[in-house]
């Protein structure tokens, strides 16, 4: 079995190669479901890194995984936000809370993470979720809403840090 | 109402794969604020950990894949062809991946604001391809040797010449961003990035192979760097 290719850190120059085109709206903002999703990446003292990119992977509002639609890309600004126009994912399958899976690349990151993003208007299938049920800091995956939307800030390292994943 | 509480999921520590590279490494000094420190949770493989994103060829302009001919001029440097074929771990060809590059120029300064190397801009010079592979998993790229260029990671630090890779394979997050490195660069021992990756023949993965097959007479050198994605897409989906 060949071995994988290892992977290196994104940098800081990766807009010049990644961002030729805007991929942060999967949807038309003034399209019908159509919720932000917004929030910050910090770092282990709490400060932004404006040198991250956030990619989303999501289902539809029907709760299918396509393969044209669900992908999205933000870099992030000053304050280390990010900001996709989306829909709400359905449930996938029977016993999924509806979720989006999110990586995170950044200077400083000699591979991206990985994490999932839950809804706060859920509670009832968050807590049959197969993958957030079995968690212990399950509540750093939940999403605060916001106006318009959802707040979810990624937590590199420190108090609080997110959960991360691998597969 | 009381719940069923399952066992917790299985962890993973930061550094036990010598074949990836830690996410604390300290030579590497961003990494000391922005590496996590509590180990992974290894998810169990539903649907979101085992599809993706298809890319189409409308997002492709022609010659996106040739970083010399983006302007109007030639761009100053070496010119090369950079190909190779993208797998999974099982061989089997990853077609329709998108590849999308970035790199400094000749004289290696990126095009970027960030950059604040005092080495000349190439107006005909960008530095940013991409493209899709082709049934057999292929891609090739023509550029320009990029040049090394310094950092602030510690003193007198020195980049050595890489091109940026971003690929994506068929679950989303057998996703890959690498850099690839060229043969017998001396500044190898010196640069954190590439020495965070601990197994030396994991760190010989990053480093492209000249090739002769794909040299041309009178027009360009030829590198071929093949790249295996890993992650849980063993069967590929049905979309």
């Amino acid at each position: 079995m060949p071995a994988t290719t290892p992977s290196q850190t994104v940098g800081p120059y990766f807009t010049l190669g990644l961002f030729a085109s805007r991929a942060d709206e999967l949807v038309e903002p003034t399209s019908a479901g159509a919720v932000r999703v917004t929030g910050r990446v910090l770092d282990g003292a709490g400060d932004p890194v404006p040198d991250a990119m956030v990619e989303l992977w999501q289902a539809d509002a029907g709760g299918r995984y396509r393969g044209d639609f669900g992908w999205g890309r933000s870099g992030c600004d000053a304050e280390g936000r990010f900001s996709f126009m989306t829909v709400k994912p359905g449930r996938v399958g029977g016993a999924d809370a509806p979720h989006l899976v999110l990586m995170v690349f950044a200077r400083g990151l000699l591979r991206a993470v990985l994490t999932r993003m839950y809804f706060p208007d859920e509670e009832e299938a968050n807590a049959g979720d197969p993958v957030l049920s079995r968690l212990e800091d399950g509540s750093t995956l939940v999403a605060r809403p916001a106006d318009g939307g959802y707040e979810f800030d990624v937590r590199l390292q420190g108090d609080g840090q997110t959960v991360f994943f691998a597969v | 109402m009381s719940r069923t509480i399952a066992e917790p999921f299985e962890t993973v520590a930061d550094g036990q794969d010598a074949g990836q590279p830690p996410y604390l490494y300290r030579d590497y000094r961003s990494t000391e604020l922005r590496a996590p420190k509590r180990p992974l949770v290894i998810l169990p493989h539903t649907l979101s950990e085992l599809t993706g994103p298809a890319h189409g060829h409308e997002s492709i302009v022609e010659l996106d894949h040739d970083l010399t001919r983006q302007h109007d001029g030639e761009p100053l440097g070496e010119r090369i062809n950079v190909s190779g074929r993208v797998t999974d771990s099982a061989g089997r060809p990853v077609r329709s991946a998108l590849i999308e590059i970035w790199q400094a120029n000749a004289a290696g300064r990126y095009l970027h604001e960030v950059d604040q190397h005092p080495a000349p801009l190439d107006p005909n010079f960008s530095g940013a391809g991409r493209c899709l592979t082709d049934d057999n998993g292929r891609y090739s790229f023509v550029t320009v040797k990029p040049g090394a260029y310094p950092w602030r990671n510690h003193p007198n630090a020195w980049r050595p010449a890489h091109i940026h890779l971003s690929l994506f394979g068929r679950a989303f997050t057998n996703r890959l961003v690498t850099q690839m490195y060229f043969p017998g660069d001396p500044l190898f021992e010196f640069d954190p990035i590439f020495q965070s990756v601990r197994d030396p023949d994991a760190r010989e993965r990053l480093v492209c192979s000249f090739d002769y097959e794909t040299t041309e007479p009178e027009w360009a050198l030829g590198y071929r760097f093949d790249v295996v994605l890993g992650g849980p897409a063993e069967t590929p989906m049905e979309s």
